[in-house]
């Protein structure tokens, strides 16, 4: 069988890279805020992939562990711009 | 043969969607419109992927009785779940916050929460 | 009491996911489940009055239970798909008019609230910005705002959705 999986890695880093811009030329922080949570979606998948293309498992269960860690740390984001904190 | 195709077609319709949540991302004019572009559309690109993978390991362990491939499935399985449910509350959290912070809605043709007040 | 076991059997049924294809007993290894029951033991004597809040044991029915697969592959994947290649259109061409409408959800619970808000927000297309707390009220910031939406002050949530009943499905599960 074909290794579909090591190509789809490459477009979804490189994805990381197009929303980095819109990390640095955010105008406000809420923009910035958004563009954090999708570069941390895109990484759960990138590792995802990279756990079926180099046969490790473990790679998956760092997926599950970094998907919970971000989303604690937008909440904390969300809240700080929100202005409770 | 029929689960290679599967899998293709769900990574081929998770990187279109991917791609085009970035698009969005970068071309949208504020944060709301944005979050619509990025926060559904890579999630919902993401979950494919993942479901690439399962469909992967599933078929794997029906060829090769090997336990590992079952563990690969059923971890990428909690990831998936764990990916949608935590990037629907983070980006509730985000606009939240968002209009709290005073950040109006461009165009905005109607803005009922604002006439409500804080 | 029932806190507790609910909570017990929430987290020992998640570390017995997590641990599958470990051993000999079953699929597990003897002292995977023990590290577990131990962990779950612990877990569930700290964070049992976070799970169980509102004194409400009625998701522990099987059935209820077993309806939220059925809902989010059945109803609820139809319409994310259909609102993502809609949203998908919109991206390409760029033509947008967005707005926060009022929408009665018409829950009277607070799970039932969580899984329309989570619902609507999980759709493109529509965000949940804010809940009014007194009248159960959702604030959702919508990318293609209709005439007809705009001219009414309360927007029932069942027009959110273009095909299936996702309101009622949901009143099913929660409520």
């Amino acid at each position: 069988m074909m290794d579909y999986f090591s190509p789809v890695a490459f477009i979804l880093v490189a994805l990381v890279f197009l929303a980095m811009v819109r990390l640095v030329r955010g105008p406000t922080p809420a923009d910035r805020a958004v563009a954090v949570d999708t570069v941390n979606t895109l990484m759960v998948a990138v590792l995802i992939l990279l756990g079926v293309v180099y046969r490790q498992i473990i790679f998956i269960d760092v997926a599950i562990v970094y998907a919970l860690l971000s989303f604690v740390s937008t909440l904390f984001i969300a809240k700080y711009i929100g202005g409770d904190l | 043969m029929i689960a290679e195709i599967l899998i293709v077609a769900c990574l081929a319709v998770g990187s279109f969607f991917n791609i085009l949540g970035i698009i969005g991302l970068l071309r949208f004019p504020d944060v709301y419109t944005r979050m619509h572009a990025t926060t559904k559309m890579t999630t919902f690109g993401s979950v494919f992927t993942a479901l690439a993978v399962i469909i992967y390991g599933v078929t794997a362990y029906l060829d090769s009785v090997n336990s590992q491939y079952a563990v690969l499935a059923i971890h990428t399985l909690i990831a998936a779940v764990a990916l949608a449910f935590t990037n629907a509350l983070g980006s509730h959290a985000i606009a939240r916050g968002a209009h709290r912070a005073g950040i109006k809605p461009v165009q905005a043709v109607v803005d009922r929460l604002e006439e409500v007040g804080p | 009491m029932i806190a507790f076991l609910v909570t017990f059997l929430l987290v020992f049924f998640i570390y017995l996911l997590l641990t599958a294809g470990s051993g000999s007993v079953g699929f597990w290894s003897a002292s995977e489940l023990i590290a577990g029951a131990g962990l779950g033991i612990v877990v569930a004597g700290i964070t049992r009055k976070f799970l169980c809040r509102s004194d409400n044991y009625r998701m522990t029915n099987p059935l209820r239970f077993l309806l939220i697969p059925v809902y989010i592959l059945g109803p609820f994947l139809i319409e994310v798909t259909v609102a993502n290649i809609d949203v998908a259109m919109r991206v390409i061409t760029g033509r947008i008019r967005p707005g926060i409408l009022r929408v009665s959800s018409g829950m009277k619970t607070d799970l039932g609230i969580f899984m329309l808000a989570n619902s609507i927000t999980l759709t493109p297309g529509t965000i949940t910005v804010d809940i009014d707390e007194e009248t159960n009220d959702l604030f959702v910031h919508k990318i293609n705002v209709t005439a007809d939406e705009e001219g009414k002050t309360v927007t029932p949530a069942r027009e959110l959705f273009s095909f299936a009943d996702i309101p009622a499905w949901i009143r099913r599960i929660a409520e």
